[in-house]
């Protein structure tokens, strides 16, 4: 069983998540966000559950969908808000935005605003973990709709016959972009895929966090332990639209309302009162804490300066002896 | 030490070099292992650095390329093999979209230290898929350094400070010149800054690329013969290019002809002219030229092939046209 404390954490992760991307889309409204973004609003126990499962020397990659993972993987929320809006203060110093959010320290390789381009980079990842002899792992989030582009499949082969320690987490939420699945994939169940390729392969109930946690987990040991890729699907939903100017209006009727009702942090909850004891005064102070960082973040980031001093000559070429 | 030997041992030596001096230096590529490479450009290098360092790659070119970017952040310095220039098409997304911005968009706050080398160029009777050098198509990518090997001493030391260099770097080696052989010092090499003068003259400045710089060094030679006096220069940095000496040299000669093995529409020399228009217009004493190849795919059959590739014969002509356009217009002129 997942210890008392360990539980409260995915619930707080959530928590974060869900009100970075709640204060995005408002910070979009009042002209602080520019171009598009792409929010992750019903996928939080993915990034939350399959992100715990991890160390901290292991090794991520992502997509333009990404907020999730990078606020799971513990970036700063200032950081992340300020890129997004920007400024110098954000992750990438302002010059990358809400599609490339990443933090080598923290083993976030990188935001892949192609479909598809962060499967192969996470695969070269788990080749350096498989000579380094470390134990590291990598992992990689994409969507079903990243399933049908010629990336997945390369990454996916290359992975199954070097026997590479890397973890694909396939947040199946549905919908490639505007188009329901059954109509650009021949089937939903997209463990399917990896039976293509002879890879271990695992369906989970993406919006159950104790459950991705645990799937996560078996995927990461069996990784360590020289047992090669997990291909691991997590079935979701994405309660917005595909991007900023999506209001998601193909949608059948009732579906997002289903969904709702599935949704993650609700899951979370029921779970922390019916295993762990907890009350709803206990998930109040969690709400009000996440609500409160995040609140400080968007403050900060919001009025930080513009990037107007960073040199752009140098951040686009380094100098020889740079590291 | 210096040592006679072809272009091929050359880009053998360099990896084998870079290998021997840096244990974060591993090669990926389609048969490289196992086979020494389908031109036997990593012949001997499975043997001494063994399986791990030396990786048969499915063909996937996606993978491996794409694959080389999460090694270098994780601290190694891969090189990637890419069997023909015309390949980087199937990984254009992952060179253009990924390795070329990947820096910018995190602020410059991380470096990818890769190389890439690719085997480009006609004459060799590919066709249309396995003969362009894919110049152009990298020419006007920001984030990346392309170099141009057109010698044996070129390529070991392209190979050389590629692996040095903390950016992504390309180098494009030419398939006509494997068995061309010239001393090569090894273990001597700096970073690859610019264009490099062959040969000296006073009349015309010549300005090539890969297999085009020993037909103009040759070309200079005849046209020396009949009194004019061409100087030479081999490109080399393709990208980020530095124009600055062959502008000098254009303040001397007055006149300039650019010979390429890429349809003229978006290649190098078109920015060579540009930057001679802008910078050195006064000093221009005839319309800047550039011999390329025709408007359309490498033709298979010899006949054809040969034809469209500018020939030394094509160069010396080119190069008197505007030598005598130049003095003519200047005799007018005055």
């Amino acid at each position: 069983m997942i210890p008392h404390n360990r539980a409260l954490e995915f619930y707080e992760k959530m928590l974060l998540v869900r009100d970075f991307e709640d204060k995005v889309h408002q910070a979009f409204q009042r002209g602080l966000v520019f171009g598009t973004t792409h929010l992750c609003q019903g996928q939080e126990a993915v990034s939350v559950g399959a992100i715990a499962a991890l160390g901290a020397e292991d090794s991520l990659t992502y997509t333009y969908r990404g907020h999730g993972q990078v606020i799971a993987r513990g970036l700063d929320p200032e950081a992340a808000f300020a890129e997004i809006f920007g400024r110098v203060t954000g992750c990438s110093r302002g010059l990358g935005g809400s599609m490339h959010l990443a933090d080598l320290g923290l083993g976030l390789l990188g935001s892949f605003a192609i479909v598809g381009a962060g499967l192969p980079v996470a695969v070269g990842a788990a080749i350096a973990a498989q000579m380094n002899g470390r134990g590291q792992v990598a992992m990689t989030f994409f969507g079903d709709g990243s399933t049908n582009i010629g990336a997945f499949h390369e990454s996916m082969n290359l992975a199954a016959v070097w026997n590479l320690p890397v973890i694909f987490v396939c947040e199946n939420n549905l919908y490639g972009e505007y188009s329901p699945i059954l109509t650009t994939t021949p089937f939903e169940d997209l463990t399917r895929r990896a039976d293509a390729y002879a890879m271990n392969a695992v369906m989970v109930d993406g919006n159950d966090v104790g459950a991705v946690y645990a799937a996560a987990g078996i995927a990461v040991e069996r990784a360590r332990d020289g047992g090669g890729p997990t291909f691991l699907e997590c079935k979701t939903y994405r309660q917005c639209g595909h991007s900023r100017s999506d209001p998601a209006s193909y949608r059948p009727e009732g579906e997002l309302e289903t969904w709702i009702a599935k949704d993650p942090i609700l899951r979370c909850e029921n779970w922390l009162k019916g295993e762990y004891g907890f009350t709803d005064h206990d998930l109040g102070l969690a709400k009000a804490r996440s609500a409160a960082v995040i609140e400080a973040a968007f403050e900060r980031a919001s009025a930080a300066d513009w990037p107007t001093d960073v040199d752009l000559r140098q951040a686009t070429l380094a100098r020889p002896g740079e590291a | 030490m210096t040592a006679a030997m072809t272009y091929r041992d050359a880009i053998v030596a360099g990896q084998r070099d870079a290998m021997r001096c840096d244990p974060r230096v591993l090669l990926m590529g389609e048969d490289i292992a196992k086979a020494g490479g389908p031109f036997k450009t990593t012949e001997g290098l499975l043997a001494e650095f063994g399986p791990q360092r030396v990786r048969d790659t499915p063909i996937s070119e996606q993978a491996f390329v794409g694959a080389a970017m999460g090694l270098a952040m994780m601290g190694y310095r891969p090189i990637i093999e890419l069997m023909f220039a015309d390949f980087m098409a199937v990984c254009y997304d992952q060179i253009v979209n990924s390795i070329a911005k990947h820096r910018f968009m995190q602020g410059g706050t991380l470096t990818l230290p890769l190389l890439i080398r690719t085997m480009g160029g006609g004459g060799t009777r590919f066709g249309a898929q396995h003969s362009q050098t894919g110049e152009s198509w990298l020419l006007p990518i920001p984030g990346l350094k392309v170099f141009c090997a057109a010698g044996p001493q070129e390529a070991y030391d392209m190979i050389r400070a590629g692996v040095d260099d903390p950016n992504p770097v390309i180098v494009i080696e030419h398939k006509a010149l494997f068995t061309r052989t010239a001393p090569v010092r090894l273990n001597d090499h700096g970073p690859i800054e610019g264009p490099l003068r062959l040969v000296e003259g006073h009349d015309i400045t010549i300005v090539a690329s890969l297999g085009m710089v020993e037909r103009a060094v040759e070309a200079a030679r005849r046209l020396a013969q009949n009194g004019v006096s061409a100087e030479i220069f081999d490109l080399r940095l393709l990208r980020p290019m530095n124009v600055e000496p062959i502008l000098d040299s254009l303040r001397k000669t007055n006149r300039l002809l650019c010979v390429e093995e890429n349809p003229a529409a978006g290649g190098w020399g078109g920015e060579v002219v540009s930057a001679a228009c802008a910078h050195a217009f006064d000093y221009l004493d005839a319309p800047p030229a550039r011999l390329t190849l025709p408007d359309y795919p490498m033709p298979y059959s010899p006949a054809l092939e040969d034809a469209a590739i500018p020939s030394v014969e094509r160069i010396c002509a080119a190069a008197e046209d505007v030598v005598y356009r130049g003095l003519a217009g200047g005799a007018w002129s005055g």
